[in-house]
């Protein structure tokens, strides 16, 4: 473990600057968060339920604008263009097409496995029908899914396990070609043999796109990322390389953290 | 101490075996008590259904279809008022469903969350439980008065629909709200505007929901008397309206619209308020028909349903 101590620090995919968040109805969920994020590099989210964590996650594609009475403060930069993602002046839908999502609960629509991968880009609304063939097959490849389903691409997504509906996500968060994909707890519906898969897929997609993932399991987080960011109520209480935050934290609540002491 | 007591008391064994005999009894009581109020509630409707068509079923034959009305019961027939029914209802559906449906996806989807919203919400579920009578006199001075539609199939489905239009919406807020929001969010997450994600995925998915609230909106107006009357339906019809085809540029007509009307119950209300019996028979024969118009109407819209909810599991 010392041996890792000279390392070259990667380029930023992007950077939270004093980041604040406020919803409608409960008031502020996030206070002055400033985190970066690796260019193709893994990042987890961990901390106690509440921290904010998802509410962070969910700035970074403006999911949060769906919603009511929602409001942003400071802000956060997307490179390598530099906007600033939740400028209200910057369409949430540029931003969403750029910064792709995968949820907790496995989320398929109600169609066929084809439309469900294909649909991201149908909407974009410039690709001919071959090319989109092409994409969602290799998409399914990318999500490592494409042996278990290149019989029955036009039958329904939900007759697909749990595993291979959050793969399928995967899959049409792929087919847009985004800069960056967020995973919300991607694995906290799903059996442990579904869950290694996914993890052995996150590893493999890190070293093309830049992937923060929420998770309420720290050994997961050990295992599939190389940053991790400790939140706690609100706030980013530390944030550095994955070992070294498992190994030697430098905060004490972060300590307390991992090794189970709360949370 | 006592509870402890009060406990191992109520946990013995014969005791709970004792008390799961009687919970049983009550539970089959309950079941038995179900099961009477629905054999009662169908055997009443069963009664009525089959007076009806023992009543009716001897007199309906294509002479009975096809002839227009007429003071001899033997000779009278139901051909302008079944091809009422048909027109009236073409135009409610035309005019509400679009409407209804424009409303509810507006007012769930697109709305803000404000008072305003709260005040049209409360509003349209108030209007849904307005006597008929009532709509047929804002029609009659809304519709006949003040905008000079005339005593017309187009005021009597205009009427209708706005009689209904309550009905649609809320049936269809139901259904689109049934849309769970991951959903949603899986759309918006891939990049999609609010009318992609309404278009491709909300509306599908609703589509049973909201056929079915169609369905039941239809149904309520086709058997709506009172507010066609208000409005001038008349029940002495020798002609058809209009076709609304024709076989000259520009091949369709809309005098159809303007022409005098009259609808099943209308006539089957005017039959049975004749002193002859045999007029009466005439009603219920007519009631026959239009139970048959509105189940074809029904099985038309189940269909529909069927073929969309085998697409959809959630």
């Amino acid at each position: 473990m010392m041996t890792t101590q000279v390392q070259t620090t990667p380029a930023m995919k992007a950077e939270a600057k004093e980041l604040s968040f406020y919803y409608g109805g409960t008031g502020q969920a996030l206070k002055s968060i400033s985190l970066g994020l690796a260019d193709r590099h893994a990042t987890a989210l961990i901390g106690p339920s509440g921290c904010g964590k998802t509410t962070f996650l969910r700035c970074l594609n403006r999911m949060h604008d769906l919603y009511p009475g929602n409001r942003y403060a400071g802000s956060v930069v997307l490179y390598p263009d530099g906007i600033n993602i939740v400028d209200h002046t910057i369409d949430p839908i540029e931003i969403r097409m750029r910064v792709g999502m995968v949820f907790q609960k496995p989320n398929p629509f109600p169609t066929s496995i084809y439309e469900n991968v294909a649909y991201g880009m149908r909407i974009r609304g410039s690709m001919t029908r071959s090319d989109l063939a092409s994409v969602v097959e290799q998409s399914l490849k990318d999500a490592a899914l494409w042996p278990e389903v290149k019989d029955r691409l036009h039958s329904l997504a939900y007759n697909l396990s749990g595993g291979q509906q959050q793969r399928l996500c995967i899959a049409r968060a792929l087919a847009t070609g985004p800069e960056m994909l967020l995973f919300d707890e991607p694995t906290s519906a799903l059996d442990p043999t579904a869950t290694a898969r996914i993890e052995e897929l996150v590893t493999e997609l890190k070293q093309r796109v830049t992937i923060v993932i929420v998770t309420h399991n720290m050994q997961q987080a050990a295992r599939v990322s190389d940053y991790t960011a400790f939140m706690y109520e609100g706030e980013l209480v530390e944030c550095d390389r994955t070992h070294k935050i498992f190994t030697n934290p430098a905060n004490k609540l972060t300590e307390e953290y991992i090794t189970g002491r709360f949370g | 101490m006592f509870l402890r007591n009060a406990i191992d008391k109520s946990t013995e064994r014969d005791r709970l075996r004792q008390r799961l005999v009687q919970r049983r009894r009550r539970d089959h009581a309950f079941a038995l008590a179900s099961l009477a109020v629905m054999i009662g509630a169908s055997l009443v409707l069963l009664a009525l259904l089959g007076q009806l068509v023992y009543d009716g079923i001897g007199r309906i034959s294509w002479q009975f279809l096809s002839s227009y009305p007429s003071r001899f019961p033997s000779q009278a027939g139901i051909l302008s008022a079944w091809i009422g029914t048909a027109l009236v209802m073409l135009l409610t559906a035309l005019t509400a469903v679009p409407l209804g449906l424009g409303a509810a996806i507006y007012l769930e989807e697109y709305a803000p969350k404000n008072w305003m919203t709260d005040l049209i919400e409360i509003n349209i579920t108030n209007l849904a439980g307005v006597p008929s009578i009532v709509y047929g006199l804002m029609a009659l001075g809304l519709l006949v008065y003040q905008f000079h539609l005339g005593q017309s199939f187009l005021t009597a489905g205009l009427t209708l629909a706005m009689l209904i239009l309550p009905m649609v919406i809320i049936a269809t807020r139901e259904a689109v709200r049934a849309v769970p929001p991951q959903i949603r969010e899986a759309a918006y997450a891939v990049g999609a505007t609010k009318w992609q994600t309404v278009r491709d995925h909300v509306v599908p998915y609703s589509m049973g929901g909201m056929l079915t609230g169609m369905i039941l909106a239809l149904s309520r107006a086709v058997g709506e008397t009172a507010p066609l009357i208000t409005v001038g339906a008349l029940s002495f019809i020798a002609f058809l309206p209009h076709p609304p085809l024709q076989s000259e540029f520009p091949f369709f007509s809309a005098q159809w619209l303007f022409d005098p009307f009259t609808v099943m119950p209308i006539q089957m209300f005017n039959w049975v308020s004749r002193p002859q019996e045999d007029f009466h028979i005439n009603a219920a024969a007519a009631g026959v028909i239009l139970l048959v118009m509105t189940l074809v109407m029904n099985a038309v819209a189940i269909v529909i349903r069927a073929r969309f909810r085998r697409r959809i599991h959630w």
